[in-house]
């Protein structure tokens, strides 16, 4: 049980005097101090971004789901020689966007859950302590990366079903419809995404928040399809109406219904929506312990 | 400097941190010990504004840790190795805390220069060995050249070489004039490190004393003898003015007195001795002494332990 006697402690500490015009003594590094702003964060989420793979796995999965269902759909109406009766051919875009928004939920998810799983949370909170700036500059970092990707792959596919349907009793598509089936339909996508971004950060799961987000898009309209009791008519009629699926449809004007939701409206609806979850997310991380 | 004032932790009924006020000061290494479980890192988490105390108060040269603006030039802390994205190079690690804090982006360079990482930069952190993981953590620590440094568990995963490399670098950091607050389970690590020592168990403040006075209480010196005409020699030593009291497998403890001293006496009354050894007690058992009875995690087993076993609880978990 005994051991040999244990180490001389060190000599006593020599008494560090306060650095002129600092109230605290000690280490004075020569490195300049900047002040930080939230620019310094965004670069810091920026590099973050592109530093890992699941970014461009993501990304790259959304522009083969959106540019190959755009262009397999534009080749197959066109080949069957198609009377389109005035609709326009940007509605075309539709299916490979739906299909790719799971994509841009993914990315948005893991861009804040994926930091609770690794552990990296303590070490972004810790350098950057003001944690409504992490989450601001999380969220506009994801935003404009969703934003210029979908912008880019929705004009292209747009583009290219215009060009292909030329001649075939297909309506020219107005300036607020281009608008619309670009830079609309790409907002809104990218507001989906920083929904999802706002509930990763909540849920601190990724596996939990991505399944939420993905039943948020299709649950509605699956429960609503197998409303048959005329009594809930009104209610499966909302469902239908409100969806995700049929709110992005209306910037290709092809509404599952009638009624509801028309023109912008999906889009001021999702940023209400957004900006309700980024409020609640920011709450959190405020009163949460990391 | 690191100001602790009240600092309280409850989790519902559960305290974890229990009014911990103590003051970390630059220029020395100040070790903060205690067994698992004892509230160590719930302490540093909030001294680092991760988790928001229930009570009292902890400041960083006087100011809340969320009131900083550029933390990681102030106060760089070591949490856990691998608190990091897995996928992430360690070079790009460091970039982005640097971005953050407005660090010049050559400082990634120089701290993985430190720390021997440079061959590596360029590898994703989850190829790592516990060790590289643990020194990315340090050089994420030295990345804005703070003035307080805080390491938890900072030699866990190393190798002998890593060992003598953090104890080094904490002396040298110290004698630069910063504060450097380190936690630990393991006394014999302190004794290399610290010179000022911390104790605490289940979150309560158990001591805050230089490590030279903490070895002067604590390291008692005394004498084993064994012998055959065990009353023989009680009688003798009592005649001589020593006391010895009996260590229970039939050996006497003489406190005070040099084992030459004691094999005179004996020698002179002829009394036969099996044994005569000096010894010391170990910090390692003073430590436990200390904290015997704030232990959380006793390893329970009807008959009381004895002192040979009570280390079987301090082996980290």
């Amino acid at each position: 049980m005994s051991t040999p006697p244990p180490p001389m402690p060190q000599s006593a500490a020599p008494e560090w005097q306060a650095a002129p015009g600092h109230p605290y003594p000690g280490y004075t590094s020569p490195i300049p101090v900047v002040r930080t702003h939230l620019g310094h964060a965004i670069a810091s989420e920026w590099t973050k971004m592109k530093s890992v793979r699941s970014t461009m796995w993501t990304l790259g999965v959304f522009v083969l789901l959106v540019i190959g269902i755009g262009l397999m759909t534009g080749l197959i109406v066109s080949s069957a020689d198609p009377d389109l009766g005035g609709e326009s051919p940007l509605s075309l875009g539709f299916f490979g966007l739906l299909l790719g928004g799971m994509c841009i939920i993914t990315l948005g998810v893991l861009t804040t859950a994926s930091e609770y799983g690794t552990g990296m949370i303590r070490t972004t909170m810790v350098a950057c302590p003001s944690r409504g700036r992490v989450l601001l500059a999380k969220a506009l970092v994801f935003f404009l990366l969703a934003f210029v990707v979908t912008l880019v792959c929705a004009s292209l596919i747009g583009f290219l079903h215009v060009s292909l349907l030329e001649g075939y009793n297909a309506k020219e598509p107005s300036g607020e419809e281009w608008l619309k089936g670009t830079v609309g339909v790409s907002l809104y996508v990218a507001l989906l995404g920083t929904l999802s971004l706002a509930i990763g950060s909540v849920i601190r799961h990724s596996a939990g928040a991505i399944t939420i987000m993905i039943g948020a898009v299709l649950a509605p309209l699956v429960i609503a399809l197998f409303m048959f009791s005329s009594s809930l008519r009104d209610v499966q009629q909302a469902l239908f109406e409100y969806s995700i699926p049929n709110q992005m449809s209306i910037f290709y004007a092809n509404s599952l219904s009638e009624s509801g939701p028309s023109g912008w409206d999906p889009l001021w609806i999702m940023l209400v929506v957004t900006g309700a979850a980024i409020g609640g997310a920011f709450a959190l991380l405020e009163s949460r312990d990391v | 400097m690191i100001e602790l004032e009240g600092l309280t932790k409850r989790y519902g009924e559960k305290v974890a941190v229990d009014s911990l006020t103590f003051t970390v000061r630059p220029g020395i290494v100040t070790g903060f010990l205690g067994p698992n479980g004892a509230g160590k890192s719930t302490t540093m988490r909030m001294i680092l504004g991760l988790d928001h105390p229930t009570a009292g108060d902890v400041r960083i040269d006087g100011t809340h840790y969320d009131r900083l603006r550029q933390p990681l030039t102030r106060i760089g802390a070591l949490l856990e190795a691998k608190a990091m994205h897995p996928g992430r190079s360690a070079h790009n690690h460091l970039l982005c805390l640097a971005q953050s804090n407005g660090i010049p982006p050559r400082r990634v360079h120089e701290v993985l220069d430190a720390v021997g990482l440079t061959a590596v930069a360029r590898k994703k952190a989850k190829g790592f060995s516990l060790g590289m993981g643990q020194r990315l953590g340090i050089a994420a620590a030295l990345l804005g050249d703070p003035r307080i440094l805080m390491f938890d568990e900072p030699v866990n995963g190393l190798d002998p070489e890593g060992i003598h490399w953090i104890r080094t670098l904490m002396k040298s950091l110290a004698a630069q004039g910063r504060t450097v607050f380190v936690s630990s389970h393991l006394m014999s690590e302190m004794a290399l490190t610290a010179d000022h020592l911390v104790v605490i168990g289940q979150g309560r403040l158990l001591a805050d004393t230089s490590m030279a006075e903490f070895i002067e209480r604590n390291s008692r010196s005394f004498v084993r003898v064994r012998s055959p005409q065990r009353e023989q020699l009680l009688e003798m030593l009592h005649g001589a003015g020593v006391t010895a009291v009996e260590s229970g497998d039939g050996a006497l403890e003489v406190d005070g007195s040099k084992a030459e001293q004691i094999g005179e006496l004996a020698a002179r009354s002829r009394i036969v001795l099996h044994e005569l050894s000096p010894q010391q007690a170990s910090l390692e058992e003073a430590f436990m002494r200390l904290t015997a009875e704030s232990v959380e995690y006793h390893a329970h087993s009807g008959t009381p332990l004895p002192p040979q076993t009570w280390g079987e609880g301090w082996k980290k978990g």
